[in-house]
C-alpha cells in the first residue's frame, strides 16, 4: 500500500514536471536569444490551449487540424509580439523589456478574457481517459502523451541547434550578436525565430495539458512562474537542464504533498529551490561563466 | 388693418398654443418626475479570479433595476444602480466603495463578490452608516460589528451543515475525508466541518489542502485514498473540484463525493465531464425550481428565470445572479418603505421577513442578518449530466 | 559652490512639492483622498525598489511578501496583544528589515534573474505563511477589525487626516533615500551598478552595501504594509501576492529607476492609471497593459526620466543661445 502510494506520487510528479518542462523550454529559448524571462509565456500557453478549444470544440475540425491551426495562431502570436514590442526596444536595457513582456502578459490575459470569455474550459483527452495501471499506481494516457512529446521537443531542439544552419546561427547569434553579424547572420531575424519558436513551444504545451489542466483566462501567471522557476532549476540556457528541472520541481511538489504536507506542496517546493540557488547559484545544470554578450 | 390683426391674433394664437403646450409638458413632468431617483452602488468582481461570479451578478442587477424601474421603481422612486469593478483585488473593492459612497452618494450598496471584497466594503460601510447587502458567503462577514452589514446568500456555515446533514441521515457514513481550497471559502467550509464532526459522531480521516490556482491533486487525493474514508467532501469552486472528480475516477476511488454550493453551475459538469455523475452538493432551489413549495417564491423565480434567458441568450441564471437579485430586491423594497435615510433604510432592512427571491425566504433580524436557513438548500444529485433533486 | 546651488535648489523643490501635496484636501473629494493614499503606501515601498534596482543594480520580486509582513505583524500586534498602532508599525517595519536582511543575506550572492527567482520564491513562500499560519493570521480570510491610528481622542480613519500620516511616512522615506543617494555608500552604489569590479577594485564592500539597501527597501516595504493595515483596517493574504511584487517592479521602471523621486512618481502615476481604468471594467487591464508596453518603447529609460532628460535639453538650448547675450 505504502509503496504503490509512493509509487504514485513519483508518477504524478513526472507527469506534472512534464507539463512544468514543457513550458520552461519556451522560457529557455527566449533567453538564450535575448536574456530576458519572458512574462507572456504563460500567456501563450493558455491561449494555445483555448484556441485549440474553439478549434476543436466549437468549429468542430478534426483534433490534430484543431491542434495545428492552435499551434500556427499563437506561433504568429509571437511574431507579432516579437515585431511590435521586442525589436522597438531592441536597444533598451533588459529590465525594460522585461516589463514591456509584463504589460502584454496583462493585455493578453485580458484579450483572452474579452475573447473566450471568463470561466474555465477543457479539451477531451486525445486517447482516452482510461489509467494505465503500473504496480497499483495509475497514469493517464495524455499525461505519456505529455512526457513523450517534451522529450521529442527536446531532443529535437538539441538537433536543430547542433545540426541546422539556422540553429547555429540563433546559438551564435545569441552568443555574440556582433560577431554573428560580422559572419552574414541577421541577429534581429534570429530574435524573431526565438520567439516564434518559444511561442509555437507555449503552443504545444498549451493544447497538450488543456485536457488535463482546467484553463481560464488567469492561468498563465502560475503556470508561467512554474516553467520560469523549473527553467531557473535547470540553469535558464539549458533545454535538457529545464526538463530536468522541471521534473525534479514536479516530484518534489507531490512527494512532498503527499507525505509531508499539501498545505506546504508549493512551499517545499520553492525552499528546494532555493537551496538549490545557494548551493549552485546558476541552476544545477547551467555553467557559471558562460558569459553571454551584454547588451 | 385687417391684416394687422390678423397678424396679432397669429401671435396670440401662437403663444397660447406654447403656453398650452407648456403647461401640458409641465403637468405630465410633474405627474412622473416629482420623484429624485434612488442611488444604489454595487461592487462586483466584474473581472480577475472571481470574474465569472462577478459577470453573473452584473447581468442580473442590471436586468433586475430594469425590471424595478419598469414596475414603477422603490414606492415611485426610480432606482439607479451604479457598477463598480473592484477587480478580485481586496484594495480596489475599497476605493470603489469609498467613490460610491462620496462622490456618488449612494444610499445602499450591494456586493461583495469575493469575501475579500466584502471584508474590505465593511469597514468604511460601517464608519459611512450606509447599508449594505453582501453577495459573497464568508463567515466573518456578518460577524459583530454587523449593525449596517447584512447578506443575501446562505453562508457557507449553512451550507456545510447541509451536506453534513445529508452525508449523517441520508447516506449514514461517519469516516469522512475533506480536500478543500485554501482560500476563504474552502477555510469556512472545513472550520464548520470541524465544528460539526463531533455532535454528528463522525471522523475526519484525512483533510487535504490545494491552492486556489492550482493544476492537480492527485497527491491530495492520493494519501485521502489510503486513508479508507467512506465519502469524499470537496469543498471549493470550480474549476478544482472538476479536477478532483476526474482524478477520484483516476484513481477508482468510488465512494460518495459531496461537494459544495461552489459548484453549484452547469460549468461543473461540463469540466467534469462523465466524471460529474453522481457528485452530491447543496445549492440554491433556483437550480431546481420545481423544488420550491412557496408560491410567492416560485412565481418570482420562474420570472427571473424566464427574463434573464429573454436578455442574456437563453442561458439560466445561476446561483450567483440569484444572490444578486436577493440583494437589490431586499434593499429596493426596503427604499420603498423607509426612503433613502439611511438610518431608516437600515431598520427597515433589519425588519425584511418573508421576502421570497431565489435564494430562499428571508428572515432578517437585530441579531442575525443572515437571514437564511438550511432549509433554503437543497440538495443536488448529477445523474446523466443533468440536476436532478436528492429528497 | 555650484553644486551647492543646485541642491538647494533641488531641496527647495521638494519642500515646495511637499507644500503642495500638503494641501490637496483642500482641492480633492475624500474619494480622491482615498486613492493618495494608496498612492503614497504605494510610493513608499517603491523608494526602496528604486533604490535597489537604480543604485544597487539588483532585483526583487518578492516586495509584496515584506509588504505584508509589515502589515501583518502590525494588524497582530494592535488586535491581538493591543499594543498602540504607532508603535507595531514601526515594529512592522524593523521586523521587515530584519526579514529581508535574512533573505538578502543569501541571496543577494545570486545575479540577475536567479536573484528574481529566489525573490519571488521568497515571497510566495511569505504569502503561503500568511495563509497557513492560522493560529496567528487568521488564515486565508484574514484579519478584519484592525485599530486605527489615533492622536489623543483624534481617530484617524479613511478620511483627510490619515493622508498627512502617510504623507510624513512619505517624507521620511524620501529624505532616507535622498540621504542614502548621496551618502558615500550611495556613491559607491552607483559605480557599482556601473561596474562591480571596479567598484571592488577602488575598495568599495559591494557585498555590504547592497546588504544594506536590501534590508533599508524592506523597512519600507515593512512601515507601507503597517500604514496600509491600519488604513484599510482588514488585509488578507490575497493582497500579498506576487502579481503585487512584478506590479511595483514595473511602477518603478515606469517612472525610471535612476532616480528615487521618478520612481515614485511612477508609483502615482500607475496607480492613477488603474483607478482610471477601472471604470472600463472589462477593458480596464487591456489598457493597463497596453500603456506599460507603450511606456516601455518610448521612454525606455522611464518615462520621468526621459521627461526631465528633454526638459534639461530644452534649459541647455535656451541657455545657450542666451549666453553669448549675458556675456
Amino acid at each position: 500500500m505504502l509503496l504503490s502510494k509512493v509509487l504514485q506520487f513519483v508518477i504524478t510528479g513526472v507527469a506534472n514536471g512534464a507539463i512544468y518542462a514543457l513550458i520552461a523550454l519556451g522560457f529557455t529559448l527566449i533567453y538564450n536569444s535575448r536574456q530576458i524571462i519572458n512574462f507572456a509565456q504563460g500567456e501563450f500557453v493558455v491561449i494555445g490551449g483555448m484556441a485549440a478549444y474553439t478549434f476543436y470544440v466549437t468549429a468542430h475540425l478534426p483534433l490534430p487540424v484543431a491542434l495545428l491551426a492552435a499551434i500556427l495562431v499563437v506561433t504568429l502570436l509571437g511574431v507579432a509580439f516579437e515585431r511590435f514590442v521586442i525589436l522597438p526596444l531592441k536597444n533598451a536595457a533588459s529590465i525594460s523589456l522585461i516589463i514591456a513582456t509584463i504589460g502584454m502578459s496583462i493585455f493578453l490575459r485580458t484579450g483572452a478574457m474579452l475573447i473566450w470569455g471568463k470561466e474555465a474550459m477543457t479539451l477531451p483527452h486525445f486517447f482516452g481517459d482510461k489509467p494505465w495501471n503500473i504496480m497499483g499506481a495509475t497514469i493517464l494516457p495524455q499525461q505519456i502523451f505529455i512526457i513523450a512529446i517534451t522529450l521529442v521537443i527536446v531532443v529535437g531542439m538539441q538537433l536543430f541547434f547542433r545540426l541546422t544552419v539556422t540553429g547555429k546561427a540563433m546559438l551564435a547569434a545569441s552568443m555574440n550578436p556582433e560577431a554573428a553579424r560580422l559572419m552574414g547572420i541577421r541577429s534581429e531575424r534570429m530574435v524573431m525565430y526565438s520567439f516564434a519558436f518559444s511561442a509555437a513551444l507555449g503552443a504545444v504545451a498549451g493544447v497538450s495539458i488543456a485536457p488535463l489542466v482546467m484553463m481560464s483566462f488567469g492561468s498563465g501567471a502560475a503556470l508561467g512562474i512554474k516553467g520560469f522557476s523549473a527553467a531557473i532549476l535547470g540553469g535558464l540556457t539549458n533545454p535538457l537542464g529545464a526538463v530536468l528541472g522541471g521534473l525534479s520541481l514536479g516530484v518534489i511538489e507531490s512527494v512532498g504533498a503527499g507525505l509531508i504536507s499539501s498545505a506546504f506542496k508549493e512551499a517545499i517546493a520553492l525552499i528546494v529551490l532555493l537551496m538549490v540557488l545557494l548551493i549552485k547559484p546558476s541552476g544545477v545544470f547551467g555553467k557559471i561563466g558562460t558569459r553571454r554578450h551584454a547588451r | 388693418m385687417a391684416r394687422k390683426l390678423s397678424t396679432r391674433l397669429l401671435v396670440v394664437l401662437a403663444v397660447a398654443a406654447v403656453f398650452i403646450a407648456g403647461c401640458a409638458k409641465t403637468a405630465t413632468t410633474t405627474k412622473t418626475e416629482v420623484k429624485q431617483p434612488f442611488k444604489v452602488g454595487a461592487v462586483l468582481s466584474v473581472t480577475g479570479a472571481n470574474a465569472p461570479l462577478g459577470d453573473a451578478e452584473k447581468k442580473a442587477l442590471e436586468l433586475e433595476v430594469a425590471s424595478i424601474n419598469k414596475d414603477g421603481g422603490a414606492n415611485g422612486h426610480q432606482l439607479e444602480i451604479v457598477i463598480e469593478d473592484d477587480e478580485s483585488d481586496t484594495t480596489k473593492a475599497v476605493a470603489a466603495v469609498n467613490k460610491l459612497i462620496k462622490v456618488d452618494k449612494v444610499v445602499a450598496v450591494v456586493g461583495g463578490t469575493g469575501t475579500g471584497s466584502a471584508m474590505g466594503i465593511k469597514p468604511i460601510i460601517t464608519a459611512s452608516k450606509i447599508p449594505f447587502v453582501a453577495m459573497a458567503a464568508g463567515n466573518g462577514i456578518t460577524a459583530a460589528d454587523n449593525t449596517w452589514v447584512f447578506r443575501a446568500p446562505a453562508k457557507n456555515a449553512v451550507a456545510a451543515d447541509k451536506a453534513l446533514e445529508y452525508i449523517s441521515k441520508t447516506l449514514k457514513l461517519k469516516k469522512i475525508a475533506v480536500l478543500y481550497d485554501s482560500n476563504p471559502f474552502g477555510q469556512d467550509g472545513i472550520d464548520e466541518i470541524k465544528k460539526e464532526v463531533i455532535a454528528k459522531d463522525m471522523t475526519i480521516v484525512s483533510e487535504q489542502k490545494y491552492e486556489t490556482n492550482a493544476t492537480d491533486v492527485t497527491a491530495q487525493l492520493t494519501t485521502i485514498k489510503a486513508a479508507n474514508p467512506e465519502c469524499v467532501i470537496v469543498w471549493g469552486t470550480n474549476p478544482m473540484p472538476a479536477k478532483a472528480a476526474q482524478t477520484m475516477k483516476q484513481l477508482s476511488m468510488t465512494m460518495p463525493y459531496i461537494g459544495s454550493h461552489g459548484i453549484a453551475n452547469t460549468k461543473f459538469i461540463d469540466l467534469a465531464g462523465d466524471a460529474a455523475n453522481g457528485v452530491v452538493f447543496p445549492a440554491g432551489k433556483i437550480l431546481i425550481p420545481s423544488s420550491i413549495k412557496d408560491a410567492g417564491q416560485k412565481a418570482a423565480v420562474d420570472k427571473f428565470i424566464t427574463d434573464y434567458k429573454a436578455k442574456y441568450d437563453g442561458i439560466a441564471p445561476n446561483t450567483f445572479a440569484g444572490h444578486a437579485y436577493d440583494a437589490l430586491h431586499i434593499v429596493s423594497d426596503a427604499l420603498g418603505i423607509a426612503g433613502s435615510d439611511s438610518a431608516k433604510l437600515r431598520t427597515q432592512i433589519e425588519k425584511t421577513s418573508g421576502f421570497a427571491g431565489p435564494d430562499g425566504i428571508y428572515k432578517y433580524s437585530k441579531t442575525n442578518h443572515d437571514g437564511l436557513a438550511t432549509s433554503d438548500l437543497i440538495m443536488i444529485k448529477i445523474v446523466g449530466g443533468k440536476w436532478t433533486l436528492v429528497e | 559652490m555650484r553644486a551647492n546651488r543646485r541642491r538647494l535648489v533641488n531641496w527647495l523643490g521638494i519642500v515646495c512639492g511637499f507644500g503642495l501635496l500638503a494641501s490637496l484636501p483642500l482641492f480633492l473629494n475624500d474619494f480622491l483622498m482615498t486613492i493618495a493614499v494608496v498612492i503614497g503606501i504605494n510610493v513608499i515601498i517603491v523608494f526602496g525598489l528604486s533604490l535597489l534596482m537604480g543604485y544597487a543594480g539588483q532585483i526583487s520580486l518578492g516586495h509584496a511578501g515584506l509588504y505584508g509582513l509589515g502589515a501583518y505583524t502590525s494588524a497582530v500586534m494592535s488586535t491581538k496583544l493591543h499594543l498602540d498602532p504607532w508603535l507595531t508599525i514601526v515594529a512592522g517595519a524593523l521586523l521587515a528589515g530584519a526579514a529581508a536582511y535574512l533573505i538578502g543575506l543569501p541571496a543577494l550572492r545570486l545575479r540577475g534573474h536567479y536573484l528574481a527567482m529566489a525573490t519571488l520564491g521568497a515571497g510566495v513562500i511569505m504569502q503561503i505563511m500568511f495563509v497557513e499560519l492560522s493560529g496567528i493570521t487568521g488564515g486565508p480570510a484574514g484579519i478584519s477589525s484592525i485599530p486605527n491610528l489615533k492622536i489623543g481622542h483624534l481617530i484617524l480613519d479613511q478620511t483627510g487626516a490619515y493622508f498627512y500620516v502617510v504623507l510624513a511616512a512619505v517624507a521620511v522615506s524620501l529624505w532616507l533615500s535622498l540621504n542614502v543617494v548621496r551618502s558615500q555608500k550611495g556613491r559607491a552604489l552607483r559605480a557599482m551598478h556601473g561596474n562591480e569590479l571596479a567598484a571592488a577594485s577602488i575598495g568599495v564592500d559591494t557585498a555590504r552595501a547592497k546588504l544594506f539597501i536590501f534590508t533599508l527597501s524592506g523597512v519600507f516595504a515593512g512601515l507601507a504594509g503597517g500604514l496600509y493595515a491600519h488604513y484599510l483596517t482588514y488585509i488578507s493574504p490575497d493582497s500579498f501576492g506576487t502579481s503585487l511584487s512584478i506590479l511595483l517592479v514595473a511602477m518603478v521602471v515606469i517612472g525610471g529607476s535612476q532616480s528615487v523621486v521618478a520612481a515614485g512618481l511612477g508609483a502615482a502615476l500607475l496607480t492613477v492609471i488603474s483607478e482610471y481604468f477601472r471604470t472600463y471594467q472589462d477593458w480596464s487591464l487591456v489598457f493597463f497593459g497596453l500603456s506599460l508596453v507603450l511606456v516601455m518603447i518610448f521612454a525606455p529609460r522611464g518615462l520621468f526620466v526621459e521627461t526631465a532628460a528633454v526638459a534639461k535639453r530644452l534649459v541647455a538650448r535656451v541657455v545657450k543661445r542666451r549666453g553669448p547675450v549675458e556675456s
